[in-house]
């Protein structure tokens, strides 16, 4: 860990200022306090945001507001998540464990870095890490790592739950800046693809800091987040499926889909929503679905298996969903 | 005084179940459980030394090659740095296990990715922690392509065959057989204590706090390191968070600190990272294994194959012993045994929990479930067909044995249905439902081995000895040997232990501790119920002493009375013997599983797990079955989730941390149930123990697998059976 200045920000706008100054925010600090120990991150200032007053949970209109400051712990129990967003609460149960869900916070989780064995090792190359020393992923032990929109680059997987989730949810991350000017970017959007600048995981800008997560009016239907993994807790998705299906009349009348441990981020994507919606389920129905999802896959060995998974998964998950029996 | 038993012969006596405390066996609480449970047991790393100084190891960011310089004037400004240490007596890395001497020393040559190279001292441990990470190294790499990695592609030097009659000829002539490869992955002991030490130094002696399982070899270790008499170094090891073969020995953050000491005259901590810990102390060797079994009509063994290749580093003469428990288990005429060893440059192969048995058990009990269900035979009533009289091979008898009676409660307790096994049998939901069963056999051995006990004229009794408490339990098993022998409530009975200054114990290792310092404790004890008999003017075997107080013939006094102002101490000294060449000592046992596979992902995740153990006594119910819980748990990690991954290009180990180094968590450990079968093995000890800690690891990851394709179908013969892979070797839905 090198030395760094600390500073405790009273205000966003104080918060702002000091990001834009190349600061790095921390709240929960459980993604970036390991990577500072191992000088994956070597910020030259932390400003702690935990005294901002973004740790609430709001209604918005038919929707809610979710502070960026809310704890994964908090999030996941909350009453109008649990019974409106259920899948957005089991995605976060689904991630990591009690100690760590009741530090982490919205904001961070959206933020947290991934889990490639070559980003958080610092004898290895990294584009990531260190942009043009190259990936030592590619040629190496790729397991953890994305079959889709991956470049020549950089093959890292976004790690989380939480955002898989509010991914299908469709939710908005409210950002601000430093001369207060704010925006809303969707959670579909917010991540990137690596592609020749891969150091940069998400859209944020110097300076901007997120203020909380708005959830759409709830969307009625069976909920259901999926996460393969090799043991059952404390684990990073194999692969994960945050999924929003409602049956009408034995047709599939909604379906809001989207995929963890894949992809560089949440992915989601809305052909293979159109695939399903309107059609009778079936099992050819599902494969179409994921047909349609894995047409651009490309798998670098170790995470061939990563292809299969993912169609089956989602075809465990339509099932649940409508009811079809294998 | 010291008394010494060498063990020449069995020990029939059986002093122990004639003494009347009613101690020994009996499930008491650890002495020392309140301490840790509560956070006030003092660990390596906590010890509040006045101005210690803290130390960070530097490692090698290459594979193969020489450090040409290391620059300490590249650090020397850095805030709070105190010194670069390079003395080239630091190791490069971990002795092996009962080894009593200095491993490779000269840290300049670099042998492995991740290699110790140097020390950064520095005021703390963050500054140090900066430096290290700063410090600029030149070197000059070898070209991987002349640096051998892949264990499957390096040179292999053959160091172990046993050959008897002829297995191709009984393979041919065979009934049934089956011949088939399987592999499994590298481990970790993953011990949540990191490695840890303190070195102080008064100008003649340095004293060491460690993190160690065997003081009594590790002092001769590190004295040689050092290049110092064993007189000149005191290691202090009360507490140890785990070690499970890592810390039998010295490794680079003792030698290292107390280098530091010596050169800074000032005392200095180093505590491993944990990634450090999973680089540079040790692995378990992957393996291949070839097993070839054949029998005859009846199911009865006439064929026994078992080979296989496991890797270390050039050098390194540690071999992991997989077919050891194969040489003795199960019978047939022809056998064929053999280990090749591969030279490849991924940290040093050493000791983890059951070398050998732990990934040659697994093998051999999934190649016996292949065999049952090839000859259509019953797979419990396949090993109880092929228990030997004696050994296969040498002919000697077994000290004593309670596989059969394990088998046959085990499947009992489970509901084992003998009935005809087919896969895909039983579903719920998404979930395939299949059970599994397989032998347990972890070979006995004894080391040699002295315990103080002094019985103080207050009444109460003092146990010193350098052997440790690893989490096992010897701090409550000494206790109670000594609480039986002497008649004393164990709250009378202090036991202190990880120091050398204190007689010289077994150390924990090899599931040897318990009967081999154990019956220290015992003969000491003898020796001090001897004396009391003769200040009762009778003879031991008459005395009975209980509750504090002194019986023979009609007379009864207190102990405290018999004592009087002169308090009576007695080294006792265990030394193995003949005996163990005339018997086969081992400990045995059954595993039974059931395991449940999802149709979709190929996630496995165990339902049930039954252990039947047969290890001679049970000195304490709780503490021998929490060592039962612990390896089955780490079979439940072999079989599914646990693996060293290494990068392909420069052999450096991917995974080294707890988050993606898969031990099992809570979730995936449903209720073990232990059966302990009580016995008594006049071979293996003088207190009729053998050893357990590593009895519940040794086989079980077998029973796990053939239940995987007792649920889904899927015969893989690679561990762990992680989902991708038993996506793979699913059969395809009907």
């Amino acid at each position: 860990m090198k030395p760094f200045d600390y500073q405790r920000a009273e205000r966003i706008e104080h918060a702002s200022q000091l990001m834009s100054d190349g600061a790095t925010a921390i709240a929960g600090g459980t993604n970036l306090l390991d990577l500072m120990k191992l000088q994956v991150e070597t910020p030259n200032t932390l400003v702690d945001v935990n005294k901002l007053p973004m740790e609430k949970i709001e209604a918005a209109g038919n929707g809610l507001h979710i502070g960026a400051l809310v704890t994964n712990t908090a999030a996941a129990v909350h009453p109008r998540i649990k019974a409106d967003y259920a899948v957005l609460s089991r995605a976060i149960l689904a991630g990591a464990t009690q100690q760590l869900r009741n530090k982490a916070t919205t904001a961070g989780n959206l933020c947290q870095r991934t889990r490639c064995y070559y980003f958080t090792n610092t004898d290895q190359p990294c584009n990531k890490r260190e942009p043009g020393t190259g990936c030592g992923a590619i040629k190496g032990i790729a397991r953890l790592h994305a079959v889709l929109g991956t470049s020549d680059q950089c093959i890292a997987t976004y790690p989380g739950d939480m955002a898989v989730a509010m991914c299908a949810l469709d939710a908005v991350v409210h950002i601000t800046n430093a001369n207060g000017a704010s925006r809303r970017v969707p959670v579909r959007e917010f991540h990137r693809l690596p592609g020749n600048r891969p150091e940069k995981d998400n859209v944020l800008e110097p300076g901007e800091i997120i203020t909380s997560v708005e959830l759409p009016a709830p969307v009625k239907g069976t909920h259901i987040y999926r996460k393969v993994r090799e043991r059952s807790s404390y684990a990073f998705a194999m692969c994960s499926v945050a999924a929003i299906v409602r049956m009408e009349d034995g047709r599939i009348d909604h379906a809001s889909l989207a995929f963890g441990g894949l992809a560089h981020k949440p992915w989601h994507d809305p052909a293979i929503e159109e695939t399903l919606v309107g059609q009778t389920p079936s099992l050819s129905l599902f494969d179409r679905a994921a047909d349609v999802l894995l047409e651009t896959a490309q798998s670098y060995g170790e995470n061939d298996f990563k292809i299969p998974l993912a169609r089956r998964t989602l075809a465990a998950v339509l099932c649940e969903a409508t009811g079809v029996h294998t | 005084m010291s008394h010494v038993l060498t063990m020449d012969k069995p020990d029939e006596r059986n002093s122990l179940d004639a003494m009347k405390q009613g101690v020994i066996g009996q499930p008491m609480d650890r002495p020392d459980g309140i301490a840790k449970v509560t956070g006030t047991a003092t660990y390596t790393a906590e010890y509040a030394i006045k101005g210690c100084a803290e130390g960070v190891l530097v490692t090698a960011p290459f594979t193969r090659g020489r450090v040409t310089r290391i620059d300490a004037d590249s650090i020397r400004d850095m805030p709070g740095v105190i010194r670069v240490i390079d003395d080239e007596r630091l190791i490069t890395r971990a002795a092996q296990g009962d080894a009593g001497e200095a491993p490779d020393q000269g840290p300049l040559d670099v042998h492995y990715f991740g290699q110790p190279i140097a020390l950064v001292v520095a005021e703390t441990f963050e500054q140090a922690r900066d430096a290290a990470k700063a410090l600029t190294i030149e070197f000059a790499a070898d070209d991987l392509s002349d640096v051998p990695l892949d264990p499957s592609a390096a040179d292999t030097e053959r160091v172990e065959t046993t050959r008897q009659g002829d297995l191709e000829q009984a393979m041919k002539e065979a009934i049934h057989s089956v011949d088939v490869t399987y592999t499994t992955e590298g481990h970790a002991s993953a011990a949540m204590e990191p490695h840890a030490a303190i070195a102080e130094w008064d100008g003649q002696q340095v004293t060491v706090y460690a993190s160690l399982q065997m003081p009594n070899f590790n002092i001769s270790e590190l004295a040689d390191c050092l290049g110092l008499e064993e007189d000149n170094v005191r290691l202090l090891s009360h507490y140890v968070g785990g070690g499970f073969g890592s810390k039998l020995v010295i490794s680079p953050e003792a030698v290292a600190a107390a280098i530091a000491e010596m050169t800074l005259n000032r005392p200095v901590r180093v505590v491993m990272s944990r990634q450090q810990v999973f680089q540079a102390i040790m692995r378990r060797t992957e393996t291949r294994q070839r097993l070839r079994l054949g029998t005859n009509a009846e199911g009865t063994l006439t064929a026994f194959g078992h080979e296989a290749r496991i890797s270390n580093l050039p050098g390194e003469d540690f071999t992991e012993s997989v077919v050891q428990a194969s040489q003795f288990l199960y019978g047939g005429e022809n056998r064929f045994l053999q280990l090749e060893l591969a030279r490849i440059h991924r940290m040093a192969a050493g000791s983890v929990r059951a070398p050998g048995e732990a990934v040659g058990m697994p093998v051999l009990e999934a190649a016996m479930d292949e065999l049952a269900e090839q000859a259509g035979v019953d797979p419990v009533a396949l090993r109880l067909r092929n228990i030997p009289d004696k050994h296969p091979v040498k002919g000697i008898p077994y000290s004593s044995r309670k596989l059969a009676e394990c088998l046959e409660q085990g499947a009992q307790r489970f509901g084992w249905d003998s009935g005809p096994r087919k896969p895909r049998q039983r579903r719920e939901g998404e979930w395939w439902i299949g059970t599994g069963m397989a032998s347990a056999a972890r070979i006995h051995s004894v080391e040699e081995a002295q315990a103080r006990v002094t019985l103080r004229v207050d009444g109460t009794a003092l146990v010193e000895t350098d052997m440790t408490d690893i989490g096992t339990g010897t701090y409550a098993i000494l206790t109670q040997i000594a609480s039986e022998m002497l008649g004393l409530d164990p709250s009378s009975v202090k036991v202190s232990l990880g120091d050398t200054n204190h007689p010289r114990g077994s150390g924990s290792g090899g599931s040897r501790g318990a009967a081999s310092t154990g019956s220290a404790v015992f003969i000491a004890c003898e020796e001090i119920r001897r004396e009391l008999a003769k200040r009762m003017g009778t003879t031991e075997d008459a005395l009975q002493l209980s509750d504090g107080s002194c019986a023979a013939g009609g007379s009864k006094k207190s102990l405290q009375a018999v004592i009087g102002n002169q308090e009576i101490s007695h080294i006792g000294h265990f030394k193995p013997g003949e005996v163990m060449d005339k018997y086969l000592a081992a400990s045995f046992g059954a595993f039974f599983a059931e395991v449940a596979v999802n149709e979709w992902t190929g996630e496995a995740r165990v339902r049930r797990l039954l252990g039947a153990f047969g290890f001679g006594r049970v000195l304490n119910a709780k503490t021998a079955r929490s060592q039962c819980i612990g390896g089955m748990t780490w079979c439940i990690g072999a079989a599914l989730t646990e693996s060293l991954l290494f990068d392909p290009v420069d052999g450096h180990l991917v995974n080294c941390d707890l988050a993606e180094y898969h031990v099992p968590v809570h979730r995936d450990v449903p209720h073990l149930e232990t059966i302990l079968i009580e016995e008594r093995d006049p071979v293996a000890s003088p207190i009729q123990a053998k050893g357990v800690g590593e009895l519940g690891i040794a086989g079980g990851a077998g029973a796990i697998a053939n239940a995987v394709y007792n649920a889904c179908g899927a015969r893989l013969r690679t561990f762990p059976m992680t989902p991708d892979k038993i996506l793979s070797a699913m059969p395809k839905q009907a």
